[in-house]
């Protein structure tokens, strides 16, 4: 029997088995933040231990920076303790780190496929759930806590428990004005939000394979939303277009070896699976959610659940202050936010771009875009989406995390409702203990921001 | 790399109903603001309890508790090793459920927090127990996987390779990881994007 991509790259990277059972597996690629690193390298010092592979570890910083001010010191002293900690400990252990004056600076998620840094089956570790991204490229990838940033640091690898593979296989065609965001959604919802407990999730089908690398970072990003670990797209021509010239991927001649490296690392057409899921394409609509769980979406013409259906059902609908039985069309909101690791590309900025063109923001709503990254704003404002947006009565921001967790100062005030395009509308998620969130893709969130309310964006045609 | 080896806890147990409690109720995003994990235990569940009067967490009848009984999915979403430690710092040292997301329960090993899991029925017989009679001692034996309460034994699942971990003290895996480092230094230099396409 053929084997899968996760196999292959488990195989490769295998150490050796533990006493315990575990295998010890080599991490080829860790990124590193401000949030999750420090009480590692204290770690690191208190046991009198270096960073094993410096050169395989790059930091970039992005959750608990303005947006705005930018300038040092940090108005929130917090903020600034925890950057200057990342910066002294990179430079002590040689580390290289894409501080707020670089251009290579942005969100982990955003930097590490944009600079080729993440590539086809590697594997690829960062303190952070949503590690699962680089996963779009072809690599098995997966968020990890504290103490095992520590053990990357101390010996580039880490001890792992074996994963079963799911392949979802999303066939036939998307329609307009239905995104990857709206894949991944409907997919967490079919299948539930634990239900990738003990899963990589091998997504593929011909709507995946029609996906741009942005689309297939998306779905892959809130895999961890499904509960799975890791997910991730089989390589492809669309990846090794999308890697080729980029700074860190192979130049010249190299390129082509590793292509054809690449390619043998994809699923085998035989491979065995431990689980098929057929999801058809032209089911989805754009979805909403309307709980306090990424499961709790619903399509964008539906009507939100009964509070009588179980008992979370009910805490979801008495923490939203939502009606069941209404149509979720119409929920008003009072901030939109476009942007985080699940959809701050300069794709996802076009399509909100595109909706939001000559219209206005409706008066008491308050809209931020916020690129993903350097790059992503630099690109933007290149092509004028900048001045889209302002026009428009959307403010654009500094590249970093932002209101996707709220640890820098734009957080949601009391219970305000957000149209957000990140990836969790966890209770408190947006920095208010009582503020809600409704995830979407970025052209709802920009069609929401408009109306004030939910809206399908498939009934808002350009304005020619 | 001094490691404990754990077997036996015993303590009070703390009930947590709940499906899919996530690590941002746990620790909410604003605790995570800073370079060392101390005082977490005081912000456990903050938002929750402020929400909820009730909350176990501030009934003072669990103030000593070890062991936390919770339901479904416990600790999904963000990877935040805060999230464990808080609950570590506050007194926990177990976590009893039906299930646990996964990066959540490789937090608690790595830090020595044993998560073992355990039907609905017994689950819910055992909140009910604690509910009743918050002072009766849970005793968890990761070698016999059992918990013993009020005369009842009530068997729990936890993969060997944790109960191994937590059984022979290398549940802090940097000693054992870093045990024959060459291994690890061979690895890479096989690895075609390590060493050069």
């Amino acid at each position: 029997m053929g084997k899968t991509l996760l196999q292959k790259v488990w195989d490769l990277h295998a150490v050796r088995p533990l006493s315990t059972g575990q295998t010890q597996l080599f991490v080829g690629l860790h990124l590193i933040h401000e949030v999750t690193t420090p009480q590692a390298f204290d770690m690191l010092r208190a046991r009198d231990i270096g960073v094993a592979f410096p050169d395989r570890t790059f930091a970039t910083t992005d959750h608990i920076i303005p947006t705005l001010d930018r300038g040092r010191p940090f108005a929130d002293p917090l903020a600034e303790a925890m950057l200057s900690a990342l910066e002294r400990n990179c430079r002590e252990f040689g580390i290289p780190l894409w501080n707020l004056d670089s251009e290579r600076q942005g969100i982990v998620h955003v930097i590490g496929p944009e600079l080729g840094l993440t590539q086809p089956g590697m594997t690829i570790a960062c303190g952070d759930s949503h590690t699962s991204t680089h996963g779009a490229l072809g690599a098995v990838a997966f968020g990890i806590g504290t103490s095992q940033v520590r053990d990357v640091l101390a010996s580039q690898s880490l001890a792992m428990s074996p994963l079963k593979v799911r392949r979802i296989a999303v066939d036939g065609r998307l329609a307009a004005g239905v995104f990857a965001k709206d894949v991944v959604l409907e997919i967490i919802h079919r299948l539930g939000v634990k239900g990738g407990v003990g899963y990589a999730y091998e997504y593929g089908g011909s709507a995946v394979d029609a996906m741009s690398i942005d689309e297939r970072l998306t779905v892959c990003n809130m895999s961890i939303e499904g509960g799975a670990r890791v997910g991730y797209v089989n390589p492809d021509q669309t990846t090794f277009d999308y890697l080729r010239g980029r700074p860190f991927a192979p130049p010249g001649a190299a390129f082509d070896r590793a292509v054809s490296w690449w390619r043998s690392m994809a699923s085998d057409p035989g491979a065995g699976y431990d689980d098929v899921v057929e999801i058809d394409a032209a089911d989805i609509e754009p979805r909403v959610t309307w709980g306090i769980n990424p499961g709790q979406s619903v399509g964008v013409t539906g009507r939100i659940p009964s509070a009588g259906a179980d008992v979370g059902t009910a805490e979801a609908l008495a923490f939203m202050g939502l009606a069941g039985g209404e149509p979720v069309r119409g929920t008003k909101i009072d901030v939109a936010f476009v942007g985080s690791c699940t959809n701050s590309r300069l794709s996802d900025l076009r399509e909100a771009a595109r909706i939001a063109e000559g219209r206005r923001v409706a008066r008491h709503v308050k809209a931020l875009v916020v690129p993903g990254s350097q790059a992503v704003r630099t690109a933007a404002e290149a092509e004028g989406l900048d001045q889209v947006f302002r026009e428009a009565g959307f403010e654009w921001r500094g590249a970093g995390c932002s209101m996707c967790l709220a640890m820098n100062p734009d957080r949601l005030e009391g219970r305000q409702v957000c149209a957000s395009s990140s990836n969790r509308n966890f209770k408190g998620r947006q920095g208010s203990p009582t503020g809600r969130t409704l995830l979407m893709s970025p052209a709802m969130v920009a069609a929401a921001a408009l109306a004030g309310e939910v809206t399908d964006v498939r009934t808002m045609a350009p304005v020619p | 790399m001094s490691t404990r080896e754990i077997d036996r806890i015993e303590g009070a147990g703390i009930p947590l109903r709940g499906d899919n409690i996530d690590t941002d109720r746990i620790i909410p995003a604003r605790f995570l603001k800073a370079i060392t994990f101390e005082g977490l235990g005081g912000h456990v569940f903050e938002d929750d309890r402020a929400a909820r009067p009730d909350h176990p967490f501030s009934n003072p009848a669990y103030a000593g508790a070890r062991l936390l009984l919770v339901n479904d999915n416990f600790g999904s979403g963000s990877s935040r090793e805060h999230a464990p430690q808080a609950l570590k710092r506050w007194g926990i040292d177990a976590c009893v459920g039906e299930s646990f997301a996964e990066i959540f329960r490789g937090n608690a090993l790595a830090i020595g927090l044993a998560c073992v899991t355990a039907p609905p029925d017994a689950i819910d017989g055992l909140m009910t127990l604690v509910e009743g009679a918050p002072a009766t001692p849970l005793v968890l034996s990761l070698a016999e996987r059992v918990i013993e309460a009020d005369g009842r034994r009530v068997a729990v699942a936890v993969e060997d390779q944790v109960r191994d971990a937590l059984l022979s003290g290398t549940w802090d895996a940097t000693g054992l990881l870093l045990d024959d480092f060459d291994i690890v230094r061979g690895v890479a230099s096989r690895v075609p994007y390590v060493r050069g396409f």
